[in-house]
């Protein structure tokens, strides 16, 4: 990878990034009514609004507003919420932003660790019976929206059967072990969706793999079955793995807001779905503005890794 | 979004299986037992009559009568399938015509769903008579029961259909056209325009799907129309992307040169030559996108911010049932569950199916 | 357990038949022969004649299973091939019986190191530790000509020539000294200055380890003054064989005749048109009845379509056999040392 075209990527991330905080700066402006009014409520003074507005800085031009709005995200102010009990955005934003990473990277090691097996014995006898079977598998989870599994999984497993706690949690600072048995469930339900779009796509690309001769050159060499999937045919396909761990974080964020919702765990998840019922815009806008910066900064990681990582690329540029 | 490809299976070359591919007039095909027309007929109509048995005899017990008509189910599917490919040879899938199947009957019952006799679905006031949390018996006034104001779950079920089918359908068309149009324009211009089409796209990309959409509800009025343009813009990065990949390929090919060359405007090559060629690879996609936006608005329904209750869509339906009503009355999430499910499933094995035809990799060849 | 007199191989009336959608192929039909230790044998043919299948079902390859189907007898140092398990022929592969394969650079593997794929087979079949075996990996790089090994070894496929590829292919198939080496175009895929490197290449090698070599090649100018029998097949079965000089002096089949004759020559006028052979292979789901060049034999009677000739030797020359009702250039030929053919030392 060149200097100059790290460079040029990072260009165009900044420029996303401003794109993006420029859009979800003007979320408001999509209100229908006067801010003002959502915030005081009806029935005011004109004068009171008035100063709503000011304060707000809602009679400014558009762009000095904005560039005034992301000084001051940048410095990490984030605004106040509009709705009691009035907390300062940026720190719920930090209190809550761990327990999402957490459960997100929990979820995505998980699938990882379920879907590389499974695509292997898919692919090692593709058309086979087990394949057919995790194919269809796959299929149907794929087709289960994510709300749908978690509220099922809690039905069965958190109500019914007890084997795991729902709407508790249990910070890393206070234990992994019981930190982990919070989290099993929630990433457990994450991982599903991620789980099965990871090993339909390794299982298509391990086939691709293993019909390639240098497949058939390592079995004339009396290498075993085992060792032929694991160090011939795995690392060609690791690097799709790695592209689809970008495309797929999206879904990702997506799927643990909504599991952090539905098990009423103090994250991101909740926080900002809270806030959309609310109407609080303010804490919308900052919790909005501080994912997309870490989504699109980790999508540009991966990207740059994975020139790293492929070593006909890596080379190449030697 | 979904990447379910499928490559044809050849083998794998491993320790015990065979690489058959090896000579240039090789052909490999699985083989599977010779379909029987009698055998299917026997298992089709046993098929039927467990599940038969099971809708007019076991009516005290859901679990029991849901369970025996399972079983039928899967009985008459082997039967048919194997009838099927007697008939009409190895080609012939039943899945898929059961989907279709099932889309069509949607889709219709959405369409006419006001002439249709259906119990109540949505006011509150005409339900009160009603019994409440009723469970599901087929032969009964509620064929898949009540909820908590006793309003009629089939009901529900299609005019939820209604409003899901109406929101993604339009989400989509809408991002087709206006995508497709920016995509082509993207493609055909470059330069300026196309920088600055990249530049938006990669920053609509930018936000996770779900986010957008929670934004968009924080601010916008909940109406149909609203849920479908937040939704359009989950579909329009991609369909911009695909127009102007497309438009990218068929501007190199001779006949729009031949068109430019024939003194054609810029538009008129556009809308004649390139347009035609981009609609159908954009048409089997956005198949697959509205499984995607189906699941959005559902997601959106389910936590209050999409189609706001009394009126019925699919997620708000599955939202009544958390809690204590779903150890009581399961039925109230697994019916409109179970209903989303069949739905996605079926846009999403056919929207496969037409890609694998219509592969837009295979068209520019 | 291993008469030293007795044959390495022993291939007895094999046929290779692959199980197809549209009917099944009988790649291999009916192919018999020898080789003994140290041995150079070629097999020649051109694609389609299932050579490499062939050479895949000696192997042990391609086994009987649900889409193909082996019949008839390889006898490796007196072991039945297709009577082994699976664990057993792994023992096989790479130690005592080596494949080199045709394109080298898809025979490697793109993302793993050079000296890697030579370390994994050493480690495997010798047990050897890391640090002894990429010694060991230095020395065969050495050995197969590859010049500054000790940078080589850490490289990877794409950043070095055919050539040198071929010569790492070569490599991975010698390093554990195996006793048979079974060579499927190892040529084909490079230029032809470097072709000749390869093969003079492979002369040396099994001059020094002593093993027994199958040359398969569409060309015969490869095997021509390498090899010490030749074998000639046509649609699965062996049409003429006999060793090498003999062949070339004076082939009786007329498909091999025809083959000989297509080799271009220095020494000829450039105005001669090259004879080319007409028609096409048969086709291998329903290959024609009796002898199967026939349709293409310029010297083919009526008795060549209705009985299948066997292929046997003659009274004087036993060792030398064709399958031909109508063989050419039985009476030796005028004494002239016919001009070399390409590829020769």
């Amino acid at each position: 990878m060149t200097v100059r075209s790290v460079l040029k990527r990072l260009g165009e991330l900044v420029i996303v990034l401003l794109v993006v905080s420029f859009g979800t700066f003007m979320l408001v402006s999509l209100m229908p009514g006067d801010p003002a009014v959502s915030i005081l409520g009806e029935g005011h003074s004109q004068a009171e609004y008035a100063a709503v507005r000011a304060d707000l800085g809602l009679n400014d031009p558009v762009f000095e507003r904005y560039l005034h709005w992301l000084g001051d995200a940048l410095s990490g102010d984030l605004g106040t919420s509009i709705v009691p009990p009035y907390v300062d955005v940026a720190d719920r934003i930090m209190a809550a932003l761990p327990v999402s990473v957490e459960l997100a990277v929990l979820g995505m090691t998980m699938a990882l660790a379920i879907s590389v097996p499974l695509a292997m014995i898919s692919a090692y006898r593709a058309g086979g019976r087990l394949d057919r079977m995790i194919s269809a598998g796959t299929f149907g989870i794929l087709s289960v929206p994510s709300f749908l599994a978690g509220l099922l999984i809690i039905m069965v497993f958190a109500n019914q059967l007890g084997w795991f706690p729902r709407a508790e949690w249990s910070r890393l600072s206070e234990g992994i072990g019981q930190n982990l048995y919070h989290a099993f469930l929630p990433a457990l339900t994450i991982a599903l969706a991620e789980t099965a779009m990871f090993t339909r796509i390794l299982r298509n690309d391990l086939i691709g793999t293993l019909n390639e001769d240098y497949i058939l050159a390592a079995k004339a060499k009396g290498m075993g079955t085992m060792h032929i999937l694991f160090s011939d045919a795995l690392r060609p396909s690791s690097f799709s793995l790695v592209t689809l761990m970008g495309i797929s974080l999206g879904r990702l964020i997506g799927s643990t807001i909504i599991v952090e919702y539905l098990f009423a765990l103090p994250g991101m998840g909740s926080l900002i779905i809270g806030a959309a019922d609310n109407g609080d815009f303010v804490m919308v806008q900052g919790a909005v503005l501080v994912i997309a910066v870490i989504y699109v900064v980790v999508n540009a990681l991966i990207d740059i890794s994975y020139g790293y990582l492929d070593p006909r690329i890596r080379r190449a540029h030697v | 979004m979904s990447e379910i490809v499928e490559r044809p299976v050849v083998t794998a070359a491993t320790a015990d299986v065979e690489m058959a591919s090896v000579h240039p007039d090789a052909e490999v095909v699985v083989r599977r037992r010779q379909p029987k027309a009698w055998r299917g007929a026997v298992l089709f109509v046993l098929g039927l009559a467990i599940a038969l048995v099971a809708v007019l005899a076991i009516r005290d017990n859901g679990w029991i009568q849901l369970l025996v008509v399972l079983v039928g189910f899967g009985v008459w599917y082997a039967g048919a399938s194997e009838l099927g490919r007697a008939r009409f040879g190895p080609g012939f899938d039943l899945l898929g015509w059961l989907c279709t199947a099932w889309l069509v009957v949607l889709v219709l019952a959405a369409i006419f769903a006001p002439l249709l006799p259906l119990g109540e679905s949505e006011d509150l006031t005409k339900s009160i008579l009603e019994p409440a949390n009723a469970t599901p018996d087929l032969l009964s006034d509620h064929p898949l029961g009540t909820n908590n104001f006793g309003l009629d779950m089939l009901a529900r079920v299609v005019y939820g259909a209604r409003a899901s089918l109406v929101v993604s359908i339009g989400a989509v068309l809408i991002g087709m056209v206006i995508g497709g149009a920016i995509g082509v324009l993207a493609g055909y211009y470059r330069r300026a325009i196309d920088a600055v089409v990249g530049v938006g796209t990669n920053s609509l990309l930018a936000v996770p799907p779900l986010i957008l959409l929670i934004a968009l509800a924080t601010v916008l009025e909940p109406t149909l129309y609203n849920i479908a343009l937040a939704l359009s813009l989950l579909a329009l990065p991609s369909m911009i992307r695909m127009a102007r990949a497309n438009t990218l390929t068929f501007t190199q090919r001779e006949f729009v040169l031949a068109a430019k060359s024939m003194g054609a405007s810029s538009g008129r090559v556009m809308l004649r030559e390139i347009v035609p060629n981009v609609v159908l690879p954009l048409a089997s996609y956005a198949m697959v996108m509205v499984s995607v936006l189906i699941v959005a608005e559902a997601s959106l329904s389910f936590l209050g911010l999409g189609v706001q209750a009394p009126s019925p869509s699919w997620g708000n339906m599955i939202a009544e049932g958390e809690g204590e009503a779903f150890k009581q009355h399961p039925h109230i999430v697994l019916v409109p569950g179970a209903v989303l499910f069949l739905t996605v499933f079926s846009f999403n094995l056919l929207g496969e199916k037409a890609r694998k035809r219509f592969d837009p990799r295979a068209a520019k060849l | 357990m291993t008469n030293p007199t007795a044959p390495l191989l022993a291939v007895d009336d094999l046929r290779t038949t692959i199980h197809t959608a549209r009917g099944d192929l009988r790649a291999v039909d009916g192919v018999s022969l020898r080789l003994d230790r140290g041995e150079m044998l070629g097999v020649v043919g051109e694609s389609g004649s299932g050579k490499s299948v062939l050479g895949r079902t000696i192997m042990g390859l391609h086994t009987t299973g649900p889409l193909t189907t082996i019949q008839g007898r390889v006898e490796f140092d007196g072991q039945d091939i297709h009577g082994l398990r699976a664990g057993q022929l792994r023992d096989l592969w790479g130690s005592r019986i080596g494949m080199v394969f045709q394109d080298p650079m898809t025979a490697l593997n793109p993302v793993k190191k050079i000296g890697t794929h030579l370390t994994e087979t050493l480690r495997k079949h010798r047990g050897l530790g890391r640090g002894a075996a990429r010694d060991r990996a230095l020395e065969l790089l050495a050995q197969v000509g590859i010049p500054d090994p000790r940078r080589r070894i850490d490289q990877f496929p794409h950043e070095m020539s055919g050539g040198m590829r071929q010569r790492v292919v070569i490599a991975m198939a010698l390093a554990n000294e195996p006793d048979l080496l079974i060579a499927d175009e190892p040529t084909t895929a490079l230029d032809v200055t470097v072709q000749r490197q390869i093969l003079d290449l492979l002369d040396r090698l099994q001059e020094q380890l002593g093993m027994a070599v199958i040359l398969i090649s569409h060309n015969l100018g490869v095997v021509a003054g390498r090899a010490d029998r030749v074998a000639v097949m046509y649609a699965g079965r062996i049409v003429e064989t006999s060793e090498a000089g003999a062949l070339f002096r004076a082939p009786h089949h007329p498909y091999a005749e025809a083959l000989l004759a297509a080799i271009p020559r220095l020494e000829l006028p450039p105005h001669l048109r090259l004879e080319a052979i007409e028609g096409a292979p048969p086709n291998m789901l329903r290959p024609p009845s009796g002898c199967r060049y026939a349709p293409r034999c310029r010297y083919a009677q009526d008795d060549c379509v209705s009985r299948t000739p066997l292929l046997e030797g003659t009274p004087d020359e036993p060792d030398h056999r064709y399958a031909c009702h109508h063989p050419v250039n039985l009476e030796p030929l005028m004494p002239v040392t016919p001009a070399e053919p390409e590829g020769a030392r």
